[in-house]
């Protein structure tokens, strides 16, 4: 069991999202950045479907009622065990009794704790995601116990290492294919799309990331179809819209870019007011 | 009827078809038998199938590297001949309340028109509505039918809470908030039955290609109806169409 002391700007139980309830309205949720959660769990030696904690900019402090393991990838909040300083992607073992908590944040913006078993909160159509609507709790709250398995046997790999794609949390260049409207666009529209950079907005969070700069828009709406995380829309006010993991199912606006899987995760580890450049991505690797 | 289908790659994983732009009956019933062909054959890899008024987003398990290959492979699982014929549908009976309690813009809309309450209340529960898809939010039915008289543009601010069940037109749809969300459509009525539960091995009751009905209600009667779907004892209204 872990005690929630102090819950941090928003933290959520993720795992890799419900899948298969999209014809109902029921959007996918899961990780933001799932190659930082993926590093955290499998440097436990997780399955990779294993629930960890989802936080964002500035964390929780977490008390923990049994021994365990736990292991901090993604964005560097300077976690630390009884207010001492603990690496970032490596298994480290936490007594009963002991708090987790959080600094500075260094770089990234998002961040995941993995326990070893996962969290086993509650679970609804076969995700522990927290959604408002789908799950009773749609973030932590202080007080909050959160249940997690009593290992019988450490069996955290306290040796792995891993290393990290620096590049994941340094790079400006999100790569996007052609969107379903793309070819809607006029030629001047399609070009600055590529050549401008963009800047992220304040509306920035699971659901969806809006950008700063708006692009000249004359499309008219299409007729109402389905969109998945990483689809780029354009409003007709000419805001671009970048749909993330919470999105709902579907939308009405033209789609003109797709972001390619594991530029979502890139873009989850940006903030307001950082640059971004749309960079083409070709089907074959 | 055949129709002239665009296969368009959306990201590394997935394939939109789109069919003509227009809301149809006849392209969502062909959608349905399209979406069960798949099913039915088995094609390697895909994960998820789903559709809204005239496409159909096809998500595969991994990297689809050789596009053409899968597409013709869809294309002629589409023009094979079928061997389903139509899909059975329900037509159900959604209680809905129109009282004064929750039709909070009704008065607004039928002086803007020129009509009474109740005759707006009366061309929104004789139509026999078509269900193209849930979306938006879970358990939201996008609903096809609405008498063109009945057309309302839109708030132009959104309220920030719209209470769940709320029956609202929204442009030219009508629909059913099937929880508290905020929302710009203008409320007209509210129905006391549950149109999400993740809770049940069918969330939503409601399929796509189903028909609804609205059939009014007094407030008490809505009172009562809300006792028992709470209780989960609430015997719904449904017959078997086939399509």
């Amino acid at each position: 069991m872990v005690k929630v002391l102090k819950t941090g700007l928003f933290s959520t139980i993720q795992d890799l999202g419900r899948h298969g309830y999209q014809d109902y309205g029921v959007p996918y949720s899961g990780v933001m950045d799932m190659y930082s959660a993926s590093v955290a769990n499998v440097l436990l030696g997780n399955d990779e479907y294993a629930a960890v904690l989802e936080i964002t900019m500035t964390g929780p402090t977490l008390e923990f009622g049994c021994d365990t393991s736990i292991c901090v990838s993604g964005a560097n909040i300077s976690p630390k065990i009884n207010d001492t300083l603990i690496k970032l992607n490596k298994p480290i073992s936490v007594k009963n009794g002991d708090i987790i908590s959080f600094g500075n944040l260094v770089w990234g913006f998002r961040a995941y704790l993995a326990v070893l078993g996962g969290f086993k909160t509650e679970n609804v159509m076969n995700s522990y995601s927290m959604y408002q609507g789908v799950t009773k709790q749609s973030m932590l709250f202080k007080n909050d116990t959160l249940l997690i398995d009593v290992p019988l046997k450490d069996f955290a790999r306290k040796h792995a290492t891993i290393k990290i794609r620096e590049t994941h949390f340094t790079t400006e260049y999100i790569e996007v294919f052609r969107g379903p409207e793309f070819e809607k666009l006029s030629k001047g529209q399609q070009d600055s799309l590529f050549e401008q950079g963009f800047t992220i907005s304040k509306e920035n969070n699971r659901m969806a990331y809006q950008l700063e700069e708006p692009l000249m828009n004359d499309l008219e709406p299409i007729i109402t179809s389905s969109v998945l995380p990483g689809t780029v829309q354009l409003t007709p006010s000419g805001k671009l819209i970048i749909l993330m993991r919470d999105c709902q199912t579907t939308g009405g606006y033209p789609r003109v870019l797709q972001l390619k899987e594991t530029s979502i995760n890139i873009l989850s580890q940006k903030f307001t007011g950082n640059p971004i450049r749309f960079m083409s991505s070709t089907n074959s690797e | 009827m055949i129709y002239k289908l665009t296969y368009k790659p959306f990201g590394e994983r997935s394939i939109l078809i789109e069919w003509p732009s227009v809301i149809d009956e006849n392209i969502l019933s062909d959608i349905v038998i399209f979406k069960e062909k798949i099913k039915s054959n088995h094609v390697k890899n895909i994960v998820e199938l789903r559709f809204a008024y005239n496409s159909l987003l096809i998500v595969y398990n991994d990297t689809v590297v050789l596009i053409e290959d899968a597409v013709n492979e869809l294309d002629k699982l589409y023009h094979r001949k079928k061997s389903i014929t139509g899909f059975t549908s329900k037509q159900w009976k959604i209680p809905v309340c129109y009282d004064d309690t929750f039709a909070i813009d009704l008065v607004e809309i039928a002086s803007k028109k020129g009509m009474s309450k109740e005759s707006i209340i009366k061309l929104h529960s004789k139509t026999v509505y078509t269900v193209y898809f849930i979306g938006f939010l879970p358990g939201f039915m996008y609903l096809g039918g609405l008498n063109e008289k009945l057309y309302t543009p839109r708030k132009s601010t959104p309220r920030l809470r719209i209470l769940k069940g709320a029956v609202a037109i929204g442009g030219e749809q009508t629909g059913i908030y099937p929880s508290d969300s905020p929302g710009g459509w203008n409320i007209i009525g509210n129905s006391p039955l549950e149109f999400f539960n993740p809770k049940k091995e069918l969330p939503c009751f409601v399929n796509a290609g189903d028909k609804i009905v609205f059939k009014p209600v007094s407030l008490k009667e809505y009172n009562d109806i809300k006792m028992l779907v709470e209780a989960g004892v609430y015997q719904l209204e449904s017959e078997t169409i086939d399509g």
